[in-house]
């Protein structure tokens, strides 16, 4: 028997915002959280554009500094995000410290804390400079083992690496092992670090935007003078639970996910072909016994780079037909938040269904020969997002698609 | 100020201070007869970072001192510190 998951807290620390409120203004709002970076600038990038998270308080945040020693700073934020997705969820300590309960983040990097041991190393010649924390810090992995020892559950405990849909694998495996009966709720989602040594290389490939005069304009999916992506980051964190579970104890239904689907391209390394990010659309629509027409929003991974929007404007008017389905891309507004941006789009969604709008797609003006296929939302409404289907897709051509039932029915 | 003109008072508390700092630990707890990992609840990876901090807070080497590896209570790494004074000298 298959159970059904229902979403029950959310957390979310990105440069929309430190807390659910202000995010969810920021995406009423259509407000960028996109910044020209000095240090970039500096260090010859060439694109010194990011997603910028300020005042986040590491020292407020509840941990010691013994805690925090073994804990980069996304995972921090990835640790308040769990905080206040748990406070969402009504959920004590006690209830989540058992087997039934697991914890799945989707990362794919730790990049700054790799660049200083190494330095370490090589400046003293011997590894005794090293602080016990880096061992810690520099694994992939490093959101799920600290989190798992700070939160004490004691289910399921890893990390999922698969690029840019590293956030949305996460989510859609943890909403598998509820529906197979093999946990009872999990604690997931993702997180992504934001520094220049985790996106020099990135930068190196030319892949992020150059629209530096005007930094808020600079992520623009769809649009004909769309020029790259912009990175971003911090953390988003999700609770997903047994659905009946959920109702027995009366936790608030923030909304059902019904479906998750994936596929990979097997084809090229960043140039996705469209037609994978179709099967794992297809592959969700079948699992949750939908048609295209059951949905009403699809909420696009569309990065703003050139090559990927163009295939996935293919791969949704292939499903959907020519403006079949209203479609937005909140990237317009967070810039590319990475590993992080397939569990973040859950909460972004889930935030909109409770405001009772659907955030617009900022900065489209001129649609090109693929996006005027697309109905895209560009104006503010009063449209709940109702039930939605989210993408992702990364590197290497791997894609995840997730149902979300925000109707509340 | 170096190691080598320090008073046994002036190593104690560097040494206090130092451990109090990196652990969150109050000054008043900081005994000489404090033991590391009974009374302080320190681990094997704090024992990585004690290391460290008195390193940097002597400028001295400690990790390859096999007398480390022995090295209980507050007071034995004031009389470790004091020993490597004397070879400093």
């Amino acid at each position: 028997m298959m159970h059904r998951v229902a979403v029950t807290g959310i957390g979310i620390v990105s440069c929309l915002g430190l807390d659910l409120d202000t995010v969810q203004e920021s995406l009423k709002q259509g407000k960028s959280g996109i910044q020209v970076v000095k240090e970039r600038e500096e260090l010859g990038f060439f694109s010194p554009l990011s997603g910028v998270i300020t005042d986040f308080d590491y020292a407020g945040c509840g941990l010691t500094r013994r805690q925090k020693k073994t804990m980069p700073n996304f995972t921090i934020q990835a640790y308040s995000a769990v905080t206040q997705a748990l406070q969402t969820a009504g959920l004590t300590a006690e209830d989540i410290q058992n087997s039934r309960t697991g914890l799945i983040f989707g990362n794919d990097s730790t990049a700054r804390a790799q660049v200083e041991q190494a330095a370490i190393t090589e400046q003293d010649a011997s590894t005794s400079g090293i602080s016990s924390g880096y061992c810690f810090k520099a694994m992939t992995s490093t959101i799920t083992l600290n989190l798992n020892v700070l939160l004490g559950v004691r289910g399921a405990s890893w990390s999922i690496s698969s690029a840019c849909s590293s956030g949305g694998h996460a989510i859609g495996q943890a909403a598998d092992l509820i529906a197979l009966g093999r946990q009872d709720r999990v604690i997931c989602g993702g997180a992504q670090e934001i520094n220049w040594q985790s996106l020099c290389s990135f930068d190196a490939l030319e892949a992020f935007s150059r629209r530096i005069d005007a930094p808020e304009k600079a992520s623009r999916p769809f649009d004909a003078g769309r020029d790259g992506l912009v990175p971003s980051g911090g953390a988003a964190a999700v609770i997903l639970e047994r659905y009946d579970l959920a109702v027995e104890r009366g936790a608030t239904i923030l909304g059902e996910l019904e479906a998750y689907g994936f596929s990979s391209d097997g084809s090229d390394l960043c140039r996705p072909n469209g037609e994978g990010l179709q099967s794992a659309m297809e592959d969700a629509l079948e699992r949750a016994q939908l048609q295209p027409s059951d949905i009403d929003l699809v909420s696009a991974h569309a990065t703003s780079t050139p090559v990927g929007d163009k295939a996935e404007a293919f791969a949704i008017s292939n499903l959907f037909g020519d403006q079949g389905v209203n479609v937005t891309a909140l990237k317009s507004m967070t810039g590319h938040e990475l590993w992080m941006s397939g569990a973040s789009q859950v909460v972004y969604t889930i935030l909109q269904a409770q405001g009772g709008f659907t955030a617009r797609t900022i900065n489209f003006e001129t649609s090109d020969e693929m996006s005027e296929k697309l109905r895209l939302v560009v104006e503010s409404n009063t449209t709940a997002p109702g039930r939605v289907m989210l993408n992702s897709a990364g590197f290497g051509g791997t894609n995840a698609c997730l149902i979300l039932n925000t109707r509340g029915e | 100020m170096t190691l080598a003109t320090m008073t046994k008072e002036e190593i104690i508390a560097i040494t206090n201070k130092a451990i109090s700092d990196e652990f969150e630990f109050e000054l008043e707890d900081m005994v000489p007869t404090a033991h590391l990992y009974e009374d302080l609840g320190l681990d094997s990876l704090d024992a990585v970072d004690l290391v460290l901090v008195l390193e940097k807070a002597f400028g001295v080497k400690l990790r390859n001192q096999p007398e480390v590896k022995e090295v209980r209570t507050l007071e034995d790494i004031y009389q470790l510190i004091m020993q490597l004074q004397q070879t400093a000298e």
